[in-house]
């Protein structure tokens, strides 16, 4: 395992920033770490970069004990690379000399130093920049200083807060793509901080979803969406409902539910779902319009760009979310069918 | 909580980045031990546990005549000319800081000039314009007759000195306190229909009150330990202060009288340690948390009235800073003193004098530009450090020493001379030699007064850096001293050098510390022009204050480049 974290606790006062928190991170993956804010990924990430000291739990990178009861190794020897949300460019060295501080960090000399640090500024197209000062550029560009930084520290871990969070939105789909391109070249084990779902469904090898200083589930990004594992990872990843339900009968990855309006539905379900009170989660994918449908009376409606979604309300259950080919008003009645959902695990797996 | 000093040996960066901090917290800690638990602690010590001190010595103190007269003169004076500080103070903060004159910003330098220029230099400008001989009286017709007493030599003449060189303490003060004030709750209160003066009188004072109070108790404290004023003008008026008794029996009788100046400093000190608490606690109390970032101040507009206001301010500014200078310039440039200023009587010969001819005068300026430069320099290097160590792991430390320089800034000058004398006029252990008598002792003096000037400006400029840059330095390998040379070093040169210069300033214009250290051979530029106005040389008093201020000038003018681009708060008269 790359990044090793076993029972990480980190407290602030009365408040458990990270609590009791485990993971194992293997080699060369892309994982994020997704969460609301305040929910400790960015103590995590300090913790992990040596920047925080642990209250309890031990941290191995690339099988190295780094911190555990008795240790703390400072962050300039942990030999991980950190990409800041504010990037940290030091505004009074030239773009070359951002990059090329690792190396003389490691004992390198200036000049030397310098020689190769251009290697690593042209591997981001940044080379007609070397002498410009952070100061004169846009937030893209510091942004790759700031990756071309990392990959000068030649570490085998980078860690990432948020690098996106203040880039303008069209900037950062075409960063998204310049991330992706870098961990492939890099290669390195990448933890990515972010609250945005859909930079971590669209870049991640592994999701961790994180509430309040744990992880709530660790799944690759369209398990996540699919088979959360709990009602705030299906709340918090994509649209959807949690309603209370009856379950009826239970085979393995299939389970008979009863709603609470009396209504009968079949859903996808772990191996070891049992009969008894349970959960389930109802996508706008699990409802389909028209046809032979309960009619449902649509509350609101929005239009989403290629398609319109709309919170309809069936009798006897709480509003659920639709989406639609075509325009509705409010106040219209329409025919609802549902065919699908995902029944909750009782237990969390983790 | 795992020890963060890391058992295991660095990989990178060598054992150095450990050991980093750790060192440079204990040289920072020995240095606080010589400049301020060393010195203070000695003159507590002689003055409460020494045989002889103690109640019964503060009780014979008190008992004496010229001590309770002394220290009645020192309440008096600083409490009223604090008072008509704040009053002048207050009022030009207030019209400057909200109204919509042009040139603020050259209004604020010219205001600081107040303070720049030292209360000995101060007291000779106004004696030359005010007294019998006075150039400008004399124009107008309406001077003193020959041979009268100089309106000055009293208690009205030092308590309006003292308040004009406290001004610019109120000034600056309530200046901060209107920038920190939402321009929305003015806003709010001018749409619900107040009146400008409404506004000012029921929002803009309530919300500004613990400022001017924190404005009065500043001037107060720096009242409290002046010397220059009181000692040229008082000791003519019989006006005696505290601080000016002091520097008499220790002139009159050597240091045998050292135990009874430990009394004395003892009291003063305690004096003004009493005003700072007294207003930390009021600010504690009075203080209403403000909702709200601060924005651009407001603007109120004069109107019409503004040309007015703008030529009141500066025909004040002219007679209080201008007026005196160049009273102060024919007093240099006439032959002898008495002699009226003409194109025939103008000579050079006093600057001549002071610059080539006398070996003391010369000396003086040497001395002081060295002393100055020294202290200013090693100020910003322990700044550098101190500001370093603030925002880390050995935090509590270095504030620990940042306390103790506010201490040693809070206790009149005075005190902290008689306190080096006292630890240090005996041979150091091991070496056999005094430093009372050389340059250091005043030197260690400057520093140990001075730091906190030259540390507030760069632990401003440390909480305005991005803990990022710090942190990015790290997880690149870089160890304690690379980051502090590389990184930090660059990024708050600026704001050490402003306070390098500060402290250059102050040392360079100063006579309080030196009036009791300086020996043969060791005089400051302050010393020299207070013993030749003191011995009645004022022709050449005159020439070297012509001369220091026109350093001073310089200097300020240096540090208003220097101040570009910082942030805000480090050059005083920057907006």
């Amino acid at each position: 395992m790359s990044i090793s974290l076993a029972n990480l606790t980190r407290s602030y006062g009365a408040a458990r920033a990270v609590d009791d928190l485990s993971a194992e991170i293997p080699a060369g993956c892309f994982f994020t770490v997704l969460g609301p804010s305040g929910c400790g990924k960015s103590t995590l990430l300090r913790l992990i970069a040596g920047l925080e000291p642990l209250d309890q739990g031990r941290i191995a990178l690339e099988g190295r004990a780094v911190a555990g009861p008795g240790l703390h190794l400072p962050p300039e020897t942990r030999g991980v690379g950190v990409v800041f949300q504010s990037y940290a460019l030091w505004p009074h060295m030239d773009v070359l000399g951002n990059v090329a501080f690792p190396i003389e960090a490691a004992g390198v000399r200036r000049t030397a130093a310098r020689a190769e640090a251009a290697a690593h500024l042209d591997s981001v197209a940044l080379t007609a920049f070397a002498q410009r000062r952070p100061a004169d550029l846009s937030g893209g560009q510091r942004q790759r200083v700031a990756l071309a930084r990392c990959l000068a520290a030649r570490a085998r871990i980078v860690l990432m807060d948020e690098p996106l969070a203040n880039l303008d939105p069209h900037l950062r789909a075409a960063m998204e793509e310049e991330m992706a391109a870098f961990h492939a070249r890099a290669g390195a084990t990448t933890l990515f901080i972010t609250h945005d779902q859909r930079e971590a469904m669209a870049l991640s090898d592994l999701v961790a979803v994180m509430r309040a200083g744990r992880f709530e589930q660790i799944a690759a990004p369209q398990d996540l969406h699919d088979r959360p594992a709990t009602a705030f990872v299906a709340g918090f990843i994509g649209r959807g409902v949690v309603l209370d339900v009856t379950v009826t009968e239970a085979s393995p990855n299939r389970a008979k539910v009863r709603l609470p309006n009396g209504q009968a539905l079949e859903v996808r379900a772990t191996g070891t779902a049992r009969p008894g009170m349970g959960q389930v989660l109802l996508r706008p994918t699990d409802l389909r319009a028209g046809g032979d449908g309960h009619p449902a009376t649509v509350l609101s409606a929005a239009y989403r760009g290629d398609h319109w979604e709309a919170r309809v309300a069936l009798p006897g259950l709480p509003p659920l979310t639709v989406t639609l080919p075509q325009r509705v008003t409010v106040a219209e009645d329409l025919p609802l069918a549902l065919c699908g959902g995902w029944l909750l695990p009782a237990t969390a797996p983790l | 909580m795992p020890s963060d000093t890391g058992a295991a040996p660095a990989r990178r960066s060598g054992l150095r980045s450990l050991s980093g901090e750790p060192v440079l917290l204990a040289a920072l800690a020995l240095v606080a031990l010589v400049l301020f638990v060393v010195p203070l602690g000695a003159v507590v010590r002689l003055a409460l546990f020494a045989t002889g001190g103690g109640v019964d010595a503060f009780v014979t103190a008190l008992s004496s005549r010229s001590v309770q007269r002394a220290l009645w003169h020192s309440l008096e004076s600083s409490a009223l000319s604090a008072a008509l500080a704040t009053l002048v103070g207050g009022g030009l903060g207030l019209l400057i800081g909200l109204g919509d004159m042009r040139g603020r910003v050259a209004l604020s330098f010219a205001i600081l000039m107040l303070m720049m220029i030292p209360a000995h230099v101060t007291a000779i400008a106004w004696m030359q314009m005010l007294g019998p001989s006075s150039v400008l009286l004399n124009a107008l017709g309406i001077a003193a007759a020959p041979g009268t007493t100089n309106p000055l030599y009293s208690r009205q003449g030092v308590i309006a000195l003292l308040a004009l060189q406290q001004v610019p303490i109120v000034y600056l003060t309530l200046r901060a306190a209107l920038r920190a004030l939402p321009r929305d709750l003015a806003e709010a209160a001018r749409v619900a229909g107040a009146s400008p003066l409404r506004l000012i009188s029921r929002v803009i004072l309530p919300l500004t009150f613990p400022a001017l109070l924190a404005g009065y108790a500043l001037a107060f404290v720096s009242a409290l330990g002046n010397f220059g004023v009181p000692a040229l003008l008082g000791i003519p008026g019989r006006y005696v202060t505290l601080p000016v008794l002091m520097w008499q029996r220790l002139a009159s009788s050597g240091p045998s009288v050292l135990a009874d100046l430990a009394v004395l400093a003892c009291l003063i000190g305690a004096l003004a340690l009493l005003a700072v608490l007294a207003q930390m606690r009021v600010l504690r109390r009075l203080s209403v948390a403000l909702i709200g970032p601060p924005q651009q101040s407001l603007r109120l507009t004069l109107g019409r009235a503004r040309p007015w206001v703008e030529a009141a301010v500066w025909l004040l500014l002219a007679l209080t800073v201008l007026a005196p200078f160049l009273a102060m310039l024919a007093t240099a440039l006439v032959p002898t003193y008495g002699v009226p200023l003409r194109p025939d009587t103008a000579t050079l010969r006093h600057f001549h004098e002071v610059i080539f001819t006398q070996a003391v005068t010369a000396r003086a300026f040497a001395n002081s530009a060295g002393l100055a430069l020294a202290a200013g320099t090693i100020v910003a290097g322990l700044a550098l450090g101190l500001g370093a160590l603030m925002r880390g792991r050995f935090g509590s430390g270095a504030r620990g020493v940042a306390t103790l320089a506010e201490l040693a800034y809070a206790v009149p000058g005075l005190v902290i001379s008689v306190a080096f004398i006292i630890a240090f006029i005996k041979p150091l252990p091991g070496l056999g030699i005094s430093l009372y008598g050389t340059h250091w002792i005043i030197l260690a003096a400057y520093l140990s007064a001075f730091l906190a000037m030259g540390l507030k400006p760069v632990s401003v400029a440390y909480a305005a850096l991005d803990p990022a840059l710090q942190d990015a330095a790290r997880v690149s390998g870089a160890g304690f001293w690379r980051r502090l040379w590389r990184i930090d070093a660059p990024l708050i040169a600026p704001a050490a050098a402003s306070g390098a210069v500060l402290v250059m300033l102050t040392a360079w214009n100063e006579v309080t510390l030196s009036a009791i250290l300086w020996t043969r051979g060791t005089e400051t530029l302050g010393t020299v022009i207070f013993n030749y106005e003191d011995g009645g040389y004022s022709t050449l008093a005159s020439a070297m204050s012509v001369i220091s201020v026109l350093a001073t000038l310089a200097l300020m003018l240096a540090l208003h480049r220097i101040g570009r681009g910082l942030p805000p708060g480090i050059i005083p008269w920057r907006d």
